[in-house]
């Protein structure tokens, strides 16, 4: 039976891992080498790179560090921010990352999916989407699409977009609540059901899980296919196997950590 | 030497690294020459079928893998890898592959529980049914040198939505469950081994299989079993 994932999120900063509340006070945690080896040895299902400051910087993505993450890590990683083009994923992806995920390129660019789809294959595009509840008119689902890390809203329906994402191709969505990001309370279940619903895809829940509780309440609730983890993990409150055992008592099928 | 088919079919980097994790060297070729004298032979792919034929047939390729089958020593198929030999495929219409086991593949359906392409970690339980080399009372129990030290239900990491429909039942050394369905994740014969899964991707057991495969003879009987006479014995190169 094919088991949930649990995907731990290292968003890199200036080449360190950092993590931030709502998008904001950011700290510096470690060297993303070195945590996603950790979190690889320790069990987990697959791992999240995100270059933050890449897109707001206007620079490429740090492909040494993709490569080095590659020679340390023999489970399937993504990686997003700052993935500008056709050849910027290509060159991701020949470094050993699994997936690239677009964000904000998308929402300005959307055929970059179906570009993308076509050249690697829709497994490796992964549509990331940070949405926050609205009640601007017009936005049916009541969550508004966010691009350049939560700053900038676009007006968008967060359902209607992830529709769209899959129908170019979007292989994956990776579903952010700003709303949940960094809280630890819990994700945004309605709207990762919203989107689990719409769309034939697998659906990544991120933000707000600080407890295992969280991801059982999301893969039960939520119809999420994986659940993004960050806080909960960095900071040592839980551990991988930890998470995967109280998944298991709960009755969700998880990969052995072992 | 280790050689890595390079048909333009993927990324290859990935299997190389995973087997310099393990302690060996591996080299990543198109060259006839390289393929033919290996000592043991990778053979990955990600993509359509289709195109992964079509550049094969377009390097020429196909007998020198041919070839290298009938000489005895170990040879590994990983995702696509292990579709296209197999002697036709659904992708692309009903594409010719390249025979080296009876039967085709087939297209999973999507479902409600069962999200095509299936991709993520499933288990990969030995079948009782399957392989040459021990008697099929047996085969749970002595499993293929493969999967020597690697607990049976291990979880491997998929993407795919094609799956290998191979015609004689012993030719399945483990299955899978998707969407209440059973399907062949790791087909052998002989010399021969084919993984749906990402091996390189699989962490601790795909390194596991992977560093079996580097020690293997090729042979297609193992701890005492007797093989049913597919393809040559192996030739223990290493």
């Amino acid at each position: 039976m094919l088991t949930k994932r649990l995907i731990v999120c290292l968003d890199v900063r200036n080449g360190k891992v950092t993590k931030g509340v709502k998008f904001k006070e950011n700290v510096d945690l470690g060297d993303p080498v070195e945590m996603g080896r950790k979190y690889y040895q320790d069990g987990v299902d697959e791992l999240v790179f995100y270059d933050i400051m890449a897109s707001a910087e206007k620079r490429p993505i740090d492909i040494a560090m993709v490569r080095a993450v590659a020679r340390k890590v023999f489970i399937p990683f993504s990686v997003g921010g700052g993935i500008r083009n056709l050849e910027d994923m290509r060159e991701v992806l020949l470094a050993g990352a699994e997936k690239v995920s677009v964000n904000s390129l998308a929402v300005q660019n959307p055929d970059i999916i179906r570009q993308g789809a076509k050249a690697f294959g829709k497994q490796c595009i992964v549509l990331g989407m940070d949405a926050k509840k609205t009640d601007l008119p017009g936005l049916s689902s009541g969550y508004e699409v966010f691009v350049q890390g939560g700053r900038k809203a676009m007006g968008i329906d967060a359902v209607a977009w992830a529709k769209q994402a899959v129908a170019l191709g979007a292989g994956e969505i990776c579903v952010n609540s700003i709303d949940a990001d960094g809280t630890k309370n819990g994700y945004e279940l309605t709207l990762t059901r919203l989107i689990a619903e719409a769309v034939e895809v697998p659906v990544i829940a991120s933000g707000g899980a600080g407890t295992p509780s969280h991801l059982v309440d999301v893969f039960k609730k939520g119809g999420a296919d994986a659940g993004l983890v960050a806080s909960m993990v960095h900071y040592g409150t839980y551990g991988i196997s930890a998470i995967k055992a109280e998944l298991a008592a709960a009755g969700i099928p998880v990969r052995a950590s072992a | 030497m280790i050689v890595i088919v390079d048909y333009k079919a993927g990324n290859l980097t990935s299997v190389k690294l995973a087997l310099e994790e393990v302690g060996e060297d591996a080299v990543i070729s198109a060259d006839a020459a390289v393929i033919a004298g290996a000592d043991r032979l990778i053979f990955p792919g990600v993509g359509a079928a289709g195109s992964a034929m079509e550049e094969l047939n377009k390097m020429r390729l196909a007998p020198v893998l041919k070839d290298f089958i009938a000489t005895g020593k170990p040879f590994l198929g990983i995702c696509v890898g292990c579709q296209i030999i197999m002697e036709w495929s659904l992708e692309d219409g009903r594409t010719p592959c390249l025979g080296f086991l009876p039967g085709g593949t087939d297209i999973f359906t999507a479902a409600p529980d069962a999200k095509v392409p299936h991709m993520g970690w499933n288990q990969v339980r030995l079948a009782s049914a399957g392989g040459h080399g021990a008697s099929a009372s047996r085969a749970a129990t002595v499993p293929h040198p493969v999967f020597e030290g690697i607990p049976d239900g291990s979880e491997f990491y998929f993407v795919h939505s094609y799956f290998p429909t191979p015609r004689d039942p012993a030719d399945v050394l483990a299955e899978t469950e998707f969407g209440g369905k059973t399907f062949a994740s790791v087909l052998g014969r002989g010399n021969l081994v084919a993984c749906q899964f990402h091996v390189e991707k699989s962490g601790k057991w795909g390194l596991a299989l992977l560093k079996n495969f580097c020690k293997w003879s090729g042979s297609s009987t193992w701890n005492g079993g007797s093989a049913r006479g597919h393809g040559p014995s192996g030739s223990g190169i290493c």
